[in-house]
């Protein structure tokens, strides 16, 4: 294509979606950081990102109150459970994922679909069925009872969630590690045992650092949604603030849009330096391997 | 003869990377005209500057008489045949070819007409509803040569149309690109990496390389008299010598003064000499101009390549009697098998058969996707039967 | 297959597919209860019918996923075909990050960062509340684009360069060129992204959920606010109507993968003879 044509091609195409990713994705990123070092009459402050850092409560367990930082609290918390949930993920995800890639490919297929339906209901609907089943008077409990097992309680409580979360973002965790698994040399693996490698060993070192890169990704699309998510602790959880995400919804419902957004920055942050040293790492596993 | 495409100071560059410098060129009306240069020389970039797909930075191209600088692809009345064929796959052989009659809302029957027309030139008559994806490469070809025909165009550009087709069918298709030519009457401006491709294919052969032309004329004027070392190196094979002019018709080199054909020169100017390996006649070693010890000898059926070291310079030398390894030959050469060249800058650089590596580079120019391709082709018919 | 690897995987799918189970069959539950299953009636599908609020919902997800998916398709497509012809490694790998941010990012600083902009915007020209269905839309276009330029543009570099430069070659002036040779090679790619853009516009509940106007209420968020309440198992009739909609989508979708899967090799043996 001739210069004259190729960048009057170019403006057609590129300015529309340049613009629009000007306006809709950087500029609300600006907002994000404009509003979180500004107060309620835009006059700029440290106050939003200090409150996330110092704030306190009480906590009254009945027994003893205790004072703690709340947003720090809940900030780990959050951490805590989004990793939690995505090693069970990771763990569940990952022979099967391997079970997957190694079947033929209509049984690949139809696993495949099965595991993408879920993904496509709603995930509102598929926290909800996970309440009624988790509830005190729920179907786990019915079933517990009527086989004399007693009864657990389990809604409200972290584990609930973590189940949610599992639940819930699954699918994320097996396909990406599923495609890269699909796509490794069956003779990879005979060069492997020819070299005699036993079964094990050609997991360690020739299957699991190859499906390194899926892994990475899959990490990252459970461990982002879960440590972000607000419904998931609402309805399976208890308190009001109890991961980050609600502390979000929290401030936005209650329209402190300036600790929203604080927040908000500061998450971003944290997950933009996570997402960067899981990158760095894997790489470097990677040449290792 | 009239005068179709003048290149006019043709300068043009990547990313600061000069890859056409000041080119000049006249293209006459009914010609077969060859473009030859290794990967890198430029070729393909002029032709697509002709094409319209770029722009140069400087200079001209008229087309009959007319600047068509600013001019885009779909306004010049000029052809292109891709080098892997670019045919839609997404219509069958008779869409492809009727493509630029429909875009130019020619009469159905009219269409009809001249597609028909077209295949039959290529030999592709009944081929008409097959799907692109299910030809052959040389089928492929055919069609991309009849969809770029049926415009009529007054050039046609073809950029390595053959380097994706094996060697025998190659041959088939040089002789037909050729009767296409004469029967159409057609000027075909052709790219090529293959000296042989171009020496049995052309009315004229343009040797580049690194941006400049090195040599224009017929195929035989290019094989017979090379302007410079990079030419005779890259059409056949020479052996390339460091000489001096003597006086007229007289050439010192190998440490023997011969007599030469070749005059105008300075006196005692340093000048290169090539010597073709199917000039030299072997004789006993007394009789010899030069006197040699053979290296090493393969034999290639109609004749033996043999290597003969001379005073520490290896010629290569092309007998049908066999001389074993070790023996002591003479070499003798005729004033006409001697051709005296200026020095350029290529000299020294080529010419001298201590290591074959010249000839590896050349193997190793094999398109790294075209045998990737190979090997996808391969392994698809593997899992379908 | 072996022994265990077939345990194991029924094991998986009863964790993914009893939640889903439950759901279906206390959709026909006479009773209200959600533990205790006394009996088969369709009550609540009618009940379902009769919420005019629901259906309304339904129609606006479908006006939003639809414009939202042509809109992000168009765009996306256009901005893949320049990207693809851009030569500055600079602009390209700036052209990519951005595009990157809306997958990477969580969705709740998506549509922080938007409604936070909306609202800012909206005080500047005196609006009480600026969020609505405009406001909803942009969003979602924002959300769907980079999901179209990711499906369009590895088409784009599979293609044969030469096609769109053949097409012109042979009289078509650039855009006619893009329509005939360039558009049919990537229109899978095409095809997929806005597939892609109108499911996640679709399910989309979190981002709509900032950036959504009062009066402009999707399917999710009608879920979202009939499950704050406490929840009739009307909502588990609508969960088992989606579930077979997506349940025919993909079965669908599969038996036309399979038949092109078919006649490609087909075409191929076809070849061979």
């Amino acid at each position: 294509m001739n210069n004259k044509t190729r960048s009057l091609v170019q403006r057609m195409t590129l300015t529309p979606y340049s613009i629009w990713a000007a306006l809709f994705i950087v500029v609300p990123l600006i907002f994000v950081a404009y509003y979180a070092f500004t107060d309620s009459a835009f006059r700029f402050t440290f106050e939003n990102v200090s409150r996330f850092f110092t704030a306190t409560s009480q906590i009254d367990d009945g027994e003893t109150v205790r004072e703690v930082h709340t947003y720090l609290v809940i900030f780990w918390r959050s951490l805590k459970l989004a990793v939690i949930s995505t090693f069970i993920c990771l763990v569940m995800g990952y022979p099967l994922a391997y079970i997957m890639a190694r079947a033929k490919s209509r049984t690949q297929n139809i696993l495949l679909t099965l595991i993408m339906i879920p993904m496509w209901m709603n995930f509102l609907i598929r926290t909800y069925a996970w309440m009624t089943i988790l509830q005190d008077t729920g179907i786990l409990n019915g079933f517990l009872s009527a086989l004399h097992l007693g009864r657990i309680h389990i809604i409200g409580t972290e584990s609930a969630v973590v189940i949610g979360m599992v639940y819930d973002y699954f699918p994320y965790m097996v396909l990406p590690i599923y495609s890269v698994m699909a796509k490794l040399d069956v003779k990879l693996l005979e060069a492997a045992s020819d070299l005699g490698c036993p079964g094990i060993s050609v997991l360690r070192r020739v299957i699991w650092p190859l499906s390194l890169p899926g892994v990475l990704s899959g990490v990252t699309m459970v461990l982002i949604p879960s440590i972000s998510t607000f419904y998931i602790s609402q309805k399976l959880g208890n308190g009001k603030f109890f991961l980050i995400g609600d502390a979000i919804e929290g401030q936005y419902v209650a329209n402190n849009l300036h600790f929203a957004a604080a927040i908000a920055f500061i998450l971003m942050v944290i997950l933009l330096v996570c997402m960067g040293l899981m990158q760095k790492l894997t790489n470097r596993r990677i040449i290792v391997a | 003869m009239k005068k179709i495409v003048e290149i006019k100071n043709i300068t043009k560059s990547f990313d600061g990377e000069v890859v056409l410098d000041n080119i000049n060129l006249d293209i006459y009306d009914n010609e077969f005209i060859t473009l030859l240069g290794p990967s890198g020389c430029g070729k393909t970039t002029l032709l697509r500057i002709i094409g319209g797909f770029e722009t140069p930075d400087k200079g001209d191209v008229i087309f009959m008489g007319e600047n068509i600088n600013g001019l885009p692809p779909h306004k010049r009345n000029v052809n292109t045949v891709f080098q892997r064929y670019a045919l839609f796959p997404h219509l069958n052989v008779f869409e492809n070819v009727a493509f630029s009659l429909r875009e130019k809302k020619v009469p159905k029957a009219e269409i009809q007409r001249a597609v028909t027309e077209m295949l039959s030139l290529v030999a592709l008559k009944g081929f008409e509803k097959r799907a692109v994806t299910s030809l052959s490469g040389g089928q492929q070809q055919r069609v991309a040569i009849a969809r770029a025909l049926v415009n009529q165009p007054k050039v046609l550009l073809l950029d390595e149309p053959l380097s994706a087709l094996d060697l025998k069918l190659r041959k088939d298709m040089q002789v037909e690109l050729k009767n296409i030519q004469k029967a159409t009457g057609i000027t075909f401006i052709f790219v090529t990496h293959d000296q042989e491709e171009a020496l049995s294919m052309s009315d004229t052969v343009v040797v580049m390389t690194e941006g400049h032309i090195q040599q224009i004329g017929t195929p035989v004027d290019i094989y017979n008299e090379p302007q410079n070392a990079f030419v005779a190196d890259f059409i056949g094979e020479s052996n390339i010598l460091d000489g001096v002019m003597l006086e007229d018709y007289k050439v010192r080199f190998s440490g023997h003064t011969f007599q030469c054909l070749d005059k105008d020169f300075d006196v005692r100017e340093a000048v290169d000499v090539v010597v073709r390996p199917e000039d030299v006649d072997i004789v006993p070693e007394e009789k010899g101009h030069l006197r040699g010890v053979v290296t090493s000898v393969t034999f290639l059926g109609v004749h033996y390549e043999i290597i003969v070291d001379i005073g520490g310079f290896k010629w290569m030398i092309q007998t049908t009697d066999f001389h074993d390894v070790d023996e002591h030959i003479g070499l003798f050469i005729e004033p006409d098998a001697i051709h005296v060249m200026k020095k350029s800058k290529f000299s020294g650089m080529y010419g001298d058969y201590s290591s074959f590596s010249d000839e590896m580079d050349e193997i190793g120019e094999v398109d790294l996707e075209e045998l990737e391709e190979l090997e996808e082709l391969d392994t698809e018919s593997g899992s379908a039967t | 297959m072996k022994r265990a690897s077939k345990i194991y995987t029924a094991l998986i799918m009863i964790f993914l597919f009893a939640p889903i189970a439950i759901l279906l069959v206390f959709s026909f539950n006479r009773a209200k209860s959600l533990s205790v299953f006394s009996g088969f009636s369709l009550y609540w599908y009618r009940e379902l019918f009769r919420d005019s609020e629901t259906l309304r919902a339904v129609r606006n997800t479908l006006i939003l996923a639809v414009s939202a998916a042509l809109i992000s398709t168009v765009m996306g497509t256009a901005a893949a075909v320049g990207i693809n012809k851009l030569r500055s490694k600079v602009l390209r790998t700036a052209m990519d990050s951005v595009t990157n941010i809306p997958m990477i990012n969580p969705d709740i600083i998506t549509g922080i960062s938007l409604m936070l902009m909306f609202v800012f915007v909206g005080r500047i020209f005196g609006a009480a509340t600026s969020l609505s269905f405009w406001t909803m839309l942009i969003a979602h276009i924002t959300f769907c684009l980079p999901y179209v330029i990711l499906q369009v543009l590895p088409k784009l570099q599979q293609m044969d360069k030469a096609l769109p430069e053949a097409a012109m070659d042979l009289g078509c002036t650039p855009f006619r060129a893009f329509l005939k040779a360039e558009l049919p090679e990537i229109m899978p790619g095409v095809v997929t992204g806005m597939i892609m853009a109108f499911t996640l516009s679709l399910d989309d509940f979190v981002i709509s959920y900032f950036t959504s106007g009062n009066g402009f209420q999707t399917l999710p968020i009608r879920i979202y606010n009939m499950t704050k309440k406490t929840v009739t198992p009307k909502m588990y009739a609508l969960a088992t109507i989606i579930f077979f909609v997506i349940l025919t989508l993909l079965l669908i979708s599969n038996l036309y993968d399979e038949e092109t899967i078919q006649k490609r090799r087909e075409a191929k043996a076809r070849k061979q003879k």
